[in-house]
């Protein structure tokens, strides 16, 4: 396919434009990171996103939703990152819809419609240890009864207490290390034995420590296949990975037009700065790198919608990509901007933190390239 | 099937049928290069035989017109040929800076004539052309040029030197800026072509720092360049230096090993396994890599739909550049000891250092990084200041 949008498409990113910057600019953000949120966002704003089409966008269209793609649900995650609106999106309408949607019908039918509502808050209880390792995961599922008892812990799991349902990944065969014997599992917020403990971070965010302390659930709490859960959890995570990297190109494109602006703006030694050529090189150069990872995610996204098979290793490059060329905008920006750069009356120090969160998100910039150089064979 | 994917088999099937198993493996070094021309000589039968038939086909120049001895595909069938060739490791029947730089010139400011008589030429490998912009004292500021044709009614009498002249030695013809008007820095310059043949032109080649000579210096000593040789109008060759230097950069941009995806680390496994840092930085680049062929890949499908910025690729030139710089970077890491060999058979006449050396060039020749940089912030990001 080509490297462009469509025209709907471009519809799509001018809606979705237009809203994010009405409904939650960095502004909104503000209200609820300063009256100290517990959520780390709103839930009116949720249902609004539903409203608008947005919470359903990669849910089939049998299921009731748009039965769009990855670039359609990137071009929505372009737009929350550039305004840094908070949302549960990334979370729920991306990962854990891409986990549901192989699932059987009768999950599918307990979980989409509340999605769907802008009801519906879903976790996802992966990380065990402070760096992303999906294959060292050690959380046990014991066949007990008519199902399983999990017994583990986990963290970073965003938006974990405003949770309904988490979806948590534990071993039922196998030892940590193996990608084989992985069971992922759809446990209710209130199952006994289920404990969560929240910390705010440093973007305002709050991502939940999770104790599974014989947590008793169905056989049919299992998403996909019993041992075989690999499979779901890579699509889950490659659809979040895509997704955190389309966010960052748009923070990362925020901060920069900020920064951009701000070189046009301000002066020092009688003119503006944006008039040296050692701020204008970096900005170029800066450029370079955002309109690269821009490139690197739109082919990313297209080669999942295709299936391809190379779409794994697309994925890996593009949230190295993002996260490096994103991370590369807020330092320029906030070293440009000087001394204002370092107050939190200012925004650009609030794009620094978004980014920071999203780079550690499903595995940072050096997991990623790993991964590319053990796909590229070396 | 959808037209573009009748294509897509109609292309396979042709290729396989047409390109000889020799041209379907790596070319060795620039010897297994098809460049055409009036001295070319050609290395193999089958080298030969692929240049007649993608000629016959008009495949040398496959978006080109076919009354300009091109096949007259659309962007998206040239862009499926160029896949399917690849799949095959077809190589490329012919490269020409008259392909690159001087046809899509000509198809904008050319005359009819021009246009059937030297696109023909180019598109049949018939004639290699050279470039003749830069100067000892016109590099960056390339517009300061001197070299200079006196008005002589029907024809022009020129006088200069220029520099950096690739493969000046071996070309047939020149397309060259010449100073037609001394009053008038942008609007005084005319852009020319002449065969290299014509007495009073000499060429000196340049010994760089790789060993090799691709480059010469040019003596124009009273050289008569008639009128009818003229590119666009009498002092606005500017504008076709420019619009054909959009074009060099694109082509400088996408050098770099085999120009594509394809990881080099995979073959230096043994290397890299023994030397975690080394490989992280593989890595990095490897992920610079791919995004680098997916923004090329971008920028020409916005390019060939017009929404691309017209800088853009001065933007590409740099980042191309830039990363092929870092490739031979590691290339000679990697290659360690062995890598600095300078003439023995095993490293191959010591090509992995010639090719380090001779890349460094890449972000000087055809508009320096720094040049670039400064293009991309004041016409795209629109940067104040002169």
């Amino acid at each position: 396919m080509a490297m462009t949008l469509t025209d709907d498409q471009n519809m799509l990113r001018d809606t979705a434009r237009d809203f994010m910057a009405s409904e939650a600019p960095v502004t909104h953000f503000r209200k609820f990171r300063d009256m100290g949120c517990k959520d780390g966002f709103s839930h009116g704003l949720w249902k609004q996103f539903a409203e608008m089409g947005f919470t359903g966008i990669l849910i089939p269209e049998a299921d009731g939703g748009m039965g769009m793609g990855q670039i359609e649900a990137g071009i929505v995650l372009e737009e929350i990152g550039r305004n840094l609106s908070p949302s549960p999106f990334l979370t729920t309408s991306v990962a854990a819809v891409e986990a549901l949607k192989l699932a059987d019908k009768a999950m599918r039918d307990r979980w989409f419609p509340g999605i769907l509502a802008g009801e519906t808050v879903i976790g996802i209880a992966i990380e065990e240890g402070v760096k992303h390792r999906p294959e060292k995961i050690a959380c046990v599922a014991e066949r007990s009864g008519n199902g399983f008892k999990l017994t583990g812990q986990k963290q970073f799991v965003v938006q974990g207490v405003s949770s309904d349902m988490l979806i948590v990944a534990a071993r039922t065969a196998g030892v940590a290390g193996e990608t084989d014997g992985l069971t992922l599992f759809a446990v209710d917020k209130d199952a006994a034995g289920l404990s969560m403990e929240a910390a705010r971070l440093v973007d305002s965010a709050v991502a939940a420590h999770v104790k599974l302390d014989g947590v008793q659930v169905d056989a049919d709490a299992v998403i996909g296949e019993v041992d075989g859960g690999w499979a779901v959890l890579s699509k889950m995570l490659d659809a979040g990975r895509v997704g955190a990297a389309a966010e960052m190109v748009g923070v990362g494109t925020g901060a920069m037009y900020m920064t951009f602006e701000y070189l046009k703006t301000r002066k020092q030694f009688d003119r503006v700065i944006g008039e040296f050529q050692a701020l204008q090189h970096r900005a170029a150069h800066l450029y370079g790198e955002m309109e690269g990872a821009r490139s690197i995610v739109l082919k990313a996204q297209s080669l999942m919608d295709e299936g391809h098979a190379k779409a794994e290793l697309y994925v890996a490059a593009a949230k190295a990509k993002a996260g490096l060329a994103c991370n590369l905008s807020v330092r320029e920006g906030v070293q440009m901007h000087g001394g204002i750069g370092m107050t939190d009356e200012y925004d650009i120090g609030l794009y620094m933190k978004r980014d920071r969160s999203l780079n550690e998100f499903f595995g940072d910039a050096y997991y990623h390239a790993d991964r590319v150089a053990t796909m590229n064979g070396y | 099937m959808s037209e573009l994917e009748t294509f897509r088999a109609e292309a396979r099937a042709w290729l396989e049928e047409n390109c000889p198993a020799e041209m379907r493996t790596p070319a060795k070094g620039d010897e297994d290069v098809c460049w055409g021309g009036r001295n070319f000589v050609f290395q193999s039968e089958a080298q030969k035989l692929w240049l007649e038939r993608c000629v016959a086909k008009g495949y040398t120049v496959p978006d080109w017109p076919k009354a300009y001895g091109g096949a007259g595909l659309s962007p998206q069938e040239t862009k499926v040929l160029r896949q399917e060739m690849a799949k095959l490791g077809c190589r490329s029947p012919l490269n020409s800076f008259g392909i690159w730089m001087l046809g899509p010139a000509l198809l904008k400011f050319g005359t009819e004539e021009q246009k059937v008589h030297y696109m023909g030429q180019i598109a049949r490998g018939e004639i290699r052309w050279c470039q003749g912009y830069s100067e000892p004292g016109s590099g960056s500021d390339l517009v300061s040029m001197q070299t200079f044709g006196e008005d002589k009614g029907d024809h022009w009498v020129v006088n200069g030197q220029k520099i950096w002249t690739s493969y000046a030695d071996k070309a047939d013809w020149i397309f060259c800026l010449v100073r037609t008007d001394k009053t008038n820095k942008y609007q005084g310059i005319s852009f020319l072509l002449f065969d290299m043949e014509t007495p009073g032109v000499s060429t000196k080649p340049i010994k760089l720092i790789s060993g090799n000579s691709p480059f010469c210096e040019t003596f124009f000593d009273n050289v008569v360049v008639p009128k009818h040789q003229i590119v666009g109008e009498v002092n606005r060759g500017w504008d076709v230096a420019k619009y054909l230097l959009g074009h060099e950069r694109e082509m400088i941009s996408g050098m770099g090993g085999d120009g594509g995806v394809t990881s080099i680390g995979a073959a230096m496994k043994a290397t890299l396994s023994q030397e975690p840092v080394l490989r992280a930085q593989m890595a990095l680049f490897d992920v610079d890599n791919l995004t680098f062929r997916a923004h090329g890949e971008r920028f020409m499908d916005e390019w060939k739909t017009g929404k691309a910025h017209p800088a853009y690729s001065n933007l590409m030139k740099y980042v191309g550049t830039e990363l092929n710089k870092k490739r031979n970077e590691l290339v000679m890491s990697i290659g360690g000891s062995q890598a600095l060999e300078w003439e023995s058979e095993r490293s191959n006449g010591g090509s992995k250092a010639r090719n380090w050396l001779r890349t460094k060039a890449n972000s000087i020749e055809g508009g320096t990084s720094e040049v670039m940089l400064n293009v991309v912030s004041k016409r795209i990001l629109e940067m104040p200041g002169a």
